[in-house]
């Protein structure tokens, strides 16, 4: 320890922020990435029930070459040896795979926690009681609008039913606090009041994070993305709920604050191969869940060495480790505050990774978006899964 | 599911239920539920019933976490193993392993008081 007034110790769950002090602080080491991931997603299936609009893994069909259960339960036992603490599983609907169980109770036999998503339409009755009794298990159920209407334009026909229903079900196993996750667009973001009020009621966490353009949202972004005045509203309500959950994923927000000093809780920084990092249904290691797109593939739990060499030595994971540089918004003062954004978000809006993200709160993307969007040059997922077209529903009013 | 499950982990968890007192006077030992992952500026602590994240900024405080248990009290441990224990620097530990209590990383130990004659 350097003699400096700072305790050398950051609880990140109050604020990364350290005070300057001798040693590089812990946003600059996180930045040269750790020996394993801190979020890692991984994702079961390409299958589901589901079709929604936004879906950052195009998901629908299974693909043939998803890993089996004796792989899975292998990519397990490599997570565990390295100490990974917890896992998010998703899709697809990763209840749709037949092993599910399997691999949760594995997982959870070798000390990794599991948090799961999933759209609720397989938890019943049996299948939340099943839950209840699993240690180290969270459950993450998607609505993505506070009524059916607002939420079924968006992920189909009866979705919310199924994803109500899910809930009665688990509080009436006794789950505990189960989380309910909304991906906030510009029709729903005027209801995360009532939504708080429906998690407390049911002893819930609730989950607010921000839309990408990536999988099926390149096409669905543009209609439902936040408009400018309602960043202004979504970054004053997170101010004003510390308590609830955003995946730290709305910090290019934070050059609002830039003027009152005021940061959103939590990381400020792009996480991608760094501490976060996406392995698919087929075993590729992607540097985030958003950027489903080769530029951002790393490599295969399937290759020598695993997922271990992967994370620890590809190229890819090396590169987005060095220091960034800052591009276009080198001369933006909020740059300290935003750190220039998501870098899925640049990428699949057709703007420069060192450029400014799209939903930069100061407006400095609008135009560079629009042109991308009009030359028609945006990148496509290389991954796509769905089962057909899929088209916005009836949009709220 | 398209539910934005990325982003870096940042749990903002209640607090443990019973928040402890530090006493620096007392024995303290880390807590079974905590994992502990070394990493290059010192290690990851987890802590599976909570599902808090706490980063643990040096070697040192990794070494005095787990040296806890061999020293009859929080203070003494620091003697042992911090260098040099001059009063800022103790003070700055004993102010870190209070966050570590309270994050429920580190626990007191209870001896337990048995009748056995
Ligand atoms: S120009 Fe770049 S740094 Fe400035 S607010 Fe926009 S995204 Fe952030
Ligand atoms: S690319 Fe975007 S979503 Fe992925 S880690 Fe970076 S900021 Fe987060």
């Amino acid at each position: 320890m350097t003699a400096t007034q700072s305790s050398p110790l950051t609880l990140i769950s109050k604020s990364a922020s350290t005070k300057t002090q001798a040693v590089p602080p812990l946003v600059e080491q996180l930045k040269g990435g750790l020996d394993a991931p801190i979020c890692l997603t991984w994702e079961l299936t390409y299958a589901c029930n589901l079709a929604c609009v936004h879906c950052l893994s195009s998901s629908g069909r299974r693909d043939p070459k998803e890993l089996t259960t004796a792989e899975a339960l292998a990519v397990v036992d490599e997570l565990a040896d390295l100490q990974v603490f917890y896992v998010n599983l998703g899709g697809g609907e990763p209840m749709l795979r037949k092993d599910f169980l399997d691999i949760v109770d594995h997982a959870v036999s070798r000390n990794v926690g599991v948090k799961f998503s999933t759209n609720g339409y397989y938890i019943d009755k049996a299948a939340a009681e099943r839950f209840a009794a699993t240690d180290l298990l969270d459950i993450q159920i998607s609505l993505d609008g506070f009524d059916a209407e607002t939420n079924d334009a968006v992920r189909g026909k009866g979705s919310w039913e199924a994803a109500r229903r899910a809930m009665d079900n688990l509080a009436d196993a006794n789950f505990g606090e189960f989380k309910i996750s909304i991906v906030a667009t510009r029709h729903n973001v005027d209801q995360l009041d009532d939504y708080k009020k429906m998690a407390d009621e049911y002893g819930a966490q609730l989950r607010v994070t921000r839309l990408r353009p990536s999988g099926r949202g390149v096409d669905s972004y543009q209609d439902l993305r936040l408009t400018h005045p309602q960043q202004q509203q979504i970054f004053r309500w997170i101010m004003d709920h510390p308590d609830v959950l955003t995946g730290d994923s709305f910090f290019h927000l934070n050059a609002l604050g830039k003027d009152t000093g005021e940061t959103l809780p939590g990381l400020s920084m792009c996480g991608a191969g760094r501490i976060v990092c996406l392995i698919d249904p087929i075993g590729d290691v992607y540097a985030c869940p958003f950027v489903i797109h080769d530029e951002f593939m790393a490599g295969n739990v399937r290759d020598t060495g695993g997922f271990a060499s992967v994370w620890r030595e590809s190229d890819l994971f090396q590169e987005l480790r060095e220091p960034g540089a800052a591009g276009a918004c080198a001369s933006c003062n909020a740059y300290e505050a935003c750190g220039g954004g998501c870098m899925a978000a640049k990428f699949f809006t057709g703007i420069p990774l060192d450029g400014p993200d799209p939903d930069c709160a100061l407006g400095h993307a609008d135009e560079a978006v629009a042109a991308a969007s009009a030359a028609g040059v945006v990148p496509q997922p290389s991954q796509d899964h769905s089962r057909r077209p899929v088209t916005l529903g009836a949009k709220p009013s | 599911m398209p539910s934005g499950s990325a982003d870096a982990a940042t749990q903002k968890r209640p607090q443990a239920d019973h928040p402890l007192a530090f006493d620096s006077s007392a024995k303290w030992e880390r807590s079974a539920k905590i994992g502990l992952r070394p990493e290059p500026f010192g290690a990851l602590a987890y802590h599976f019933d909570t599902r808090r994240l706490v980063f643990l900024k040096s070697a040192v405080l990794v070494q005095l976490v787990d040296g806890l248990v061999d020293h009859d009290s929080a203070d003494a441990a620091i003697e042992a193993i911090v260098e040099p224990t001059d009063d800022r620097s103790r003070q700055a530990h004993v102010k870190a392993l209070a966050s570590l209590a309270e994050a429920g990383v580190i626990e007191p130990v209870t001896t337990a008081i048995s009748s056995v004659g």
